[in-house]
């Protein structure tokens, strides 16, 4: 049995507005593996990021708070821990990169020099020692000539070449966690596989864990050893990344693969379409909150809102077309 | 000769003869011309009435270039530019106002390109406005009308841009664009921003408006799964050059291409054990401002001999299906 390196349990993170609290993410519980890729996937507004924000508890910076749950990371309780004691685990024991590379760097700074920084600020080293350990970290992420690179300044950097810097900042202080939200989505497809390979390499050398962030089924199916599926603000599916590609339970996740045309194979005649929109926080339905866009809707789904229960070995699924217990199966006529 | 030229005129909508762009680069107090951008250099293509072109490549290759020249959003450089069979660059600016409508733009950021200030019914009323003259009644039976075809609720018409989600931006998007019944839409990356489950509502309404309006499209996009889907046939662009041209099944199942199979490959597939050995490209794409003698593509071609370096390869048919490739060496 593999070692847990993050346990994520009911973890509710809300944003003050008006006169209550909307929760951008509710209930959340993950857990990841050490040297495991899991794969936290859904559209936008569905609280994959603030998921991410909260387990760095950079979350309360951008106005969120924490309202209920735990975090553990190596066994250790993060929710309870003051910003002052947060900063020395963020880049020590986990680290976080973000899709836009350029705006992650400081462009006044060589790169080099913001590498070397973020060595100093976590371990005890002298500054010559901390620039020829930038030099190294650049080689690591396979940017080639690294003595003269590590003197260049952002701009003079491509985007996949920004990405890599940021991820050997990241890396500076050998993480346990990597969380990476949309790594890659601001990159042409080309430098995307690329920056795909190069975090699986670094992940089977250096054996950490990586938190995916991702929209795109493509990435999570090459990436993922486990895949959470979230919606407006729940995770509606979890399981392992080819069971949950080979026999998706959720019917979100079922219309969410259907809709993204294959690069192979007979073209359809037309996309497979989800109806409706996702719903906004503010006003979220009743219920299974997917219920008004869901093909398989029940009168039980507009009223009770479905637990994560087990669909098969270590598959979760939030869906009421799953329970067994006593009720109606009948289809809401639309 | 003349009688064919007439024949072939009449099929395409639009068509690009050897069109380039080039973009000057200015420096120093004098701001002196330095260089020039190739953005677009030497693209010649045809798009025929009711057929949809997907244009692909990395970001910078010209694709969002070519497009505004077609339009003449932006003059070429060199080169001509054909609406129905009659080249656009002799025409005068007053003729090409009026011949903007029938050709039409989509673009990426629904709230980019739509007033904030303007009620949906002006955004999507005022092509009617200046080009149809029409009254009041009739303008707000037609908006209404095309808020229906789009998919939005005809209702809301009195509302702001901000009110609508991204998806239903896009559809105003879109309504303004099909106002003047255009027979020519660019649509560039116009489902690039969306997320997956409005990009298939979108594109499914692309497909429908062009079955009833029999609009031509040039689909410009990075995801190569969605111009499978909506592309006749798909031309493959990489540093301003058109690399390959083909029509769409065979070019996804027979790129011949070096850089459309690395292009091809690099996608990743929607299937855990779909693991398939990918060609991973080195390096970055050149400056267009310097671009590599001979091929293009040369210095990350896996395959490039002496003759890459040295010979730049034309763009040629290689076989009755009209499937085009400029490489010396295809596969």
């Amino acid at each position: 049995m593999a070692e847990k390196l993050l346990e994520v349990r009911s973890l509710t993170t809300g944003f003050a507005a008006g006169q209550g609290l909307v929760k951008a993410a509710e209930g959340v519980t993950i857990s990841i593996d050490r040297g495991q890729t899991i794969c936290l996937v859904g559209e936008s507004g569905s609280g994959k990021s603030v998921t991410s924000l909260s387990i760095m508890r950079l979350v309360e910076f951008a106005g969120g708070m924490i309202s209920e749950g735990s975090i553990r990371l190596g066994g250790e309780e993060l929710t309870t821990k003051s910003q002052k004691e947060m900063s020395r685990i963020r880049g020590n024991k986990m680290a976080m990169i973000f899709q836009e590379p350029m705006s992650a760097l400081n462009p006044v700074f060589s790169v080099g020099e913001q590498i070397a920084e973020s060595i100093r600020l976590h371990q005890r080293t002298n500054a010559a020692e901390a620039r020829r350990r930038a030099v190294d970290m650049l080689r690591l992420v396979g940017i080639p000539d690294p003595h003269i690179r590590a003197k260049q300044y952002p701009h003079e950097l491509s985007g996949g070449m920004c990405q890599r810097v940021v991820i050997a900042i990241a890396l500076a202080c050998s993480p346990d966690l990597l969380i990476a939200d949309e790594p890659t989505t601001a990159l042409d497809v080309t430098v995307q596989a690329q920056i795909l390979d190069l975090l699986r390499s670094l992940q089977r050398d250096l054996g950490m864990s990586i938190l995916l962030i991702t929209h795109d089924m493509g990435v999570a199916a090459q990436m993922a050893d486990r895949i959470a599926v979230m919606y407006a603000g729940v995770i509606v599916e979890d399981g392992p990344a080819q069971d949950l590609f080979e026999h998706p339970a959720h019917p979100y996740t079922m219309g969410l693969l259907r809709s993204v045309p294959s690069m192979d194979g007979e073209r359809e005649e037309s996309l497979y379409t989800i109806p409706g929109t996702v719903p906004s926080l503010h006003q979220l339905p009743q219920g299974c909150r997917f219920h008004p866009r869901c093909q398989s809707a029940m009168a039980r789904c507009a009223v009770e809102s479905p637990p994560l229960e087990g669909v098969g070995p270590d598959h979760k699924t939030a869906c009421w077309l799953y329970d067994n217990s006593a009720g109606s199966k009948e289809v809401l006529s639309k | 000769m003349n009688a064919e030229r007439a024949v072939a005129a009449s099929t395409h909508i639009i068509e690009a003869r050897n069109v380039s762009k080039y973009f000057p680069i200015r420096q120093g107090l004098l701001s002196r011309v330095v260089g020039h951008v190739k953005a677009v250099d030497g693209v010649s293509l045809a798009i025929g009435r009711g057929e949809t072109f997907g244009l692909v490549g990395e970001s910078g290759c010209g694709k969002s270039t070519l497009g505004r020249v077609l339009l003449q959003l932006q003059s070429a450089t060199a080169g001509e530019v054909l609406f129905d069979g009659t080249s656009l660059q002799e025409r005068s600016a007053s003729q090409i106002r009026d011949l903007r409508q029938h050709m039409q733009i989509i673009f990426q950021d629904p709230m980019g390109s739509l007033n904030p200030r303007f009620l949906v019914r002006d955004i999507i009323g005022e092509p009617l406005r200046i080009h149809r003259k029409l009254r009041a009644r009739e303008l707000d039976e037609r908006v209404a009308s095309l808020m229906e075809l789009v998919g939005l609720d005809a209702s809301r018409r009195n509302r702001y841009p901000h009110e609508f989600s991204g998806g239903q931006r896009q559809r105003i998007g879109i309504a303004r664009a099909i106002a003047l019944t255009p027979s020519f839409i660019v649509a560039d990356e116009a489902v690039s921003a969306l997320d997956v489950s409005v990009q298939s509502q979108i594109v499914n309404l692309l497909a429908m408006l062009q079955q009833q309006l029999g609009i031509a499209y040039l689909f410009i996009a990075h995801g190569l799964n969605v111009v499978r889907h909506l592309s006749d046939r798909v031309g493959v662009m990489y540093l301003g050059k058109l690399v390959e041209v083909s029509p769409t099944d065979e070019l996804y199942r027979q790129p011949l291409h070096p850089y459309t199979v690395a292009l091809l490959s690099a996608v990743p597939r929607p299937n855990p054990s779909d693991k398939r050995q990918r060609i991973v490209l080195q390096g970055d794409v050149p400056s267009p401002a310097n671009p590599p003698t001979g091929c293009r593509f040369h210095p990350r071609c896996p395959y490039a001999q002496t003759r890459c370096r040295q010979e730049e390869p034309l763009l040629r048919t290689v076989n009755s299906g009209g499937h085009q490739v400029a490489c010396h060496y295809h596969l």
